[in-house]
């Protein structure tokens, strides 16, 4: 069969060389491209692990965000950082990144290894959902059927978000002005 | 927003609608083959993305204004508190109660279809009016300009 | 535990540790959405590798797959854990409709002050 292991780490390791170019270059056009890069890299991995929905979201997904920053950035003024070094700032995200490090290798020592994940209870899953549910797709049947209060929850959090963005981007204190609602 | 170039505009015509049926086909097929409400809702946004970005905002906001799309996302919502709550009178709440005639036909698996699409009609309304709400802000403000181009 | 069997949940954490770099010590606005955007990147990466198993197999029963118990069976013995993703494909629209609440925020702050250096923002005014 197809062995997905080197592909995977070469991908991942694409995935960081990218969002360092990303977040270390001047321009702001090619930080979002290499962010775009980076989203599509990882729906590939996404493709490699066996997640087939997951891989179509996240293209769909990057594609709109590639957008809106593009139409963020592109049309303001200023395009180029000039930053100066802020030695704190970075001395300080430096040091907690290192403590993060070594505290996720401490723990993985602990964790299951990389291949054969627990599956107390997506075993049973796998098993009963075509006679429970008759839905072939598993992951389809987990979100609407087996754990549908998180979809729940998650139609909420997406309400209030673009709910907040409503809020945010209307014209406040000008009576005289219709501002952001177009003349219908 | 204005629009684009007469290339951008025709190729749009002829793509569009194959991108909307194409994400009706993934929330209506999503208990069988991958995809489901949430990709499906995402690619219908993105379709009326594509709308917006190549012929300006004032056409596609006639065609689902900033209202329309409010009122789409909740009816979304409703749909699904409602599919959820088929089985109050028996006490059961989100039950897979209907009937489940073949299986690997479109008409299988109780409630998933309806809630699919529930879901697929209220991310593809509240991803479009956060976008919407997004191309249509003017700035008044120091370095803007009127005209949110 | 050998190095092999955690290697792509280390690379998954330098991920998030990039991205964390990037939300502390960047003063660009737009730097630090991108910050976001790679932890978020990072978190679903990482629960994704956890539920890896096997060979790769996708958990989508197909209908040749259900008229042969013992293939079905070994599929469903092999297949890869559906759980974390059902619930990270939630949480990738979600953090899609995050960065677009974040994005009309750096608008009204440009609007404002005509700038998205975050040290020049901090100055009250009147």
């Amino acid at each position: 069969m197809f062995d997905a292991l080197p592909h995977i780490y070469t991908l991942i390791f694409l995935m960081i060389v990218g969002s360092v170019i990303a977040i270390e270059t001047r321009d702001l056009l090619s930080t979002v491209i290499s962010i775009g890069a980076v989203g599509f890299l990882l729906s590939l991995v996404y493709l490699m692990l066996g997640a087939p929905d997951l891989a179509i979201t996240q293209v769909v997904v990057e594609i709109i965000v590639l957008v809106t920053l593009i139409r963020l950035t592109v049309t303001r003024d200023d395009t180029t950082v000039d930053e100066h070094r802020d030695v704190f700032a970075l001395g300080s995200g430096l040091v907690f990144g290192g403590l993060l490090l070594a505290a996720s290798i401490y723990c993985f020592q602990d964790a299951v290894a990389f291949g054969s994940p627990l599956m107390t209870v997506s075993q049973g899953y796998l098993d009963k959902s075509l006679q429970l549910t008759g839905a072939a797709n598993v992951v389809m049947a987990i979100l609407l059927d087996f754990r549908a209060y998180d979809t729940l929850g998650e139609a909420t959090v997406i309400f209030t978000a673009i709910l907040g963005a409503y809020v945010v981007l209307r014209k406040i204190g000008r009576k005289h002005d219709a501002g952001d609602v177009p003349h219908s | 927003m204005r629009g684009m170039s007469l290339i951008v505009k025709t190729v749009t015509r002829l793509v569009a609608e194959f991108i909307t049926i194409f994400a009706v086909y993934i929330v209506l097929f999503g208990h069988l083959t991958p995809g489901g409400g949430f990709t499906g809702g995402v690619i219908l946004a993105c379709s009326f993305v594509l709308l917006t970005l190549a012929f300006g905002k004032d056409f596609s906001l006639h065609i689902l204004s900033k209202r329309a799309a409010g009122i789409w996302d909740s009816v979304g919502a409703l749909a699904f508190l409602i599919v959820a709550l088929i089985g109050y009178k028996a006490g059961a709440f989100f039950l897979n109660l209907w009937a489940k005639p073949a299986t690997f036909t479109l008409k299988s698996a109780g409630i998933i279809p309806i809630a699919n699409i529930a879901i697929g009609v209220k991310v593809a309304a509240a991803l479009f009016g956060g976008f919407i709400a997004l191309a249509v802000f003017r700035r008044h403000g120091p370095g803007g300009y009127e005209e949110d181009e | 535990m050998m190095p092999r069997e955690f290697l792509p949940y280390f690379l998954a954490m330098v991920l998030l540790v990039i991205g964390l770099y990037a939300v502390m010590g960047k003063k660009n606005l737009v730097k630090i959405i991108i910050g976001v955007i790679v932890m978020e990147y990072a978190i679903n990466l990482f629960l994704v590798l956890v539920g890896y198993r096997g060979t790769g197999d996708a958990p989508i029963v197909t209908k040749e797959l259900n008229q042969n118990p013992e293939a079905l069976k070994a599929f469903l013995a092999n297949a890869v854990d559906p759980l974390p993703q059902a619930l990270i494909l939630t949480s990738i629209v979600i953090g899609l409709a995050t960065l677009v609440l974040m994005i009309a925020i750096a608008i009204r702050i440009y609007e404002k002050y005509g700038t998205f250096d975050v040290s020049k923002i901090r100055k009250l005014r009147g």
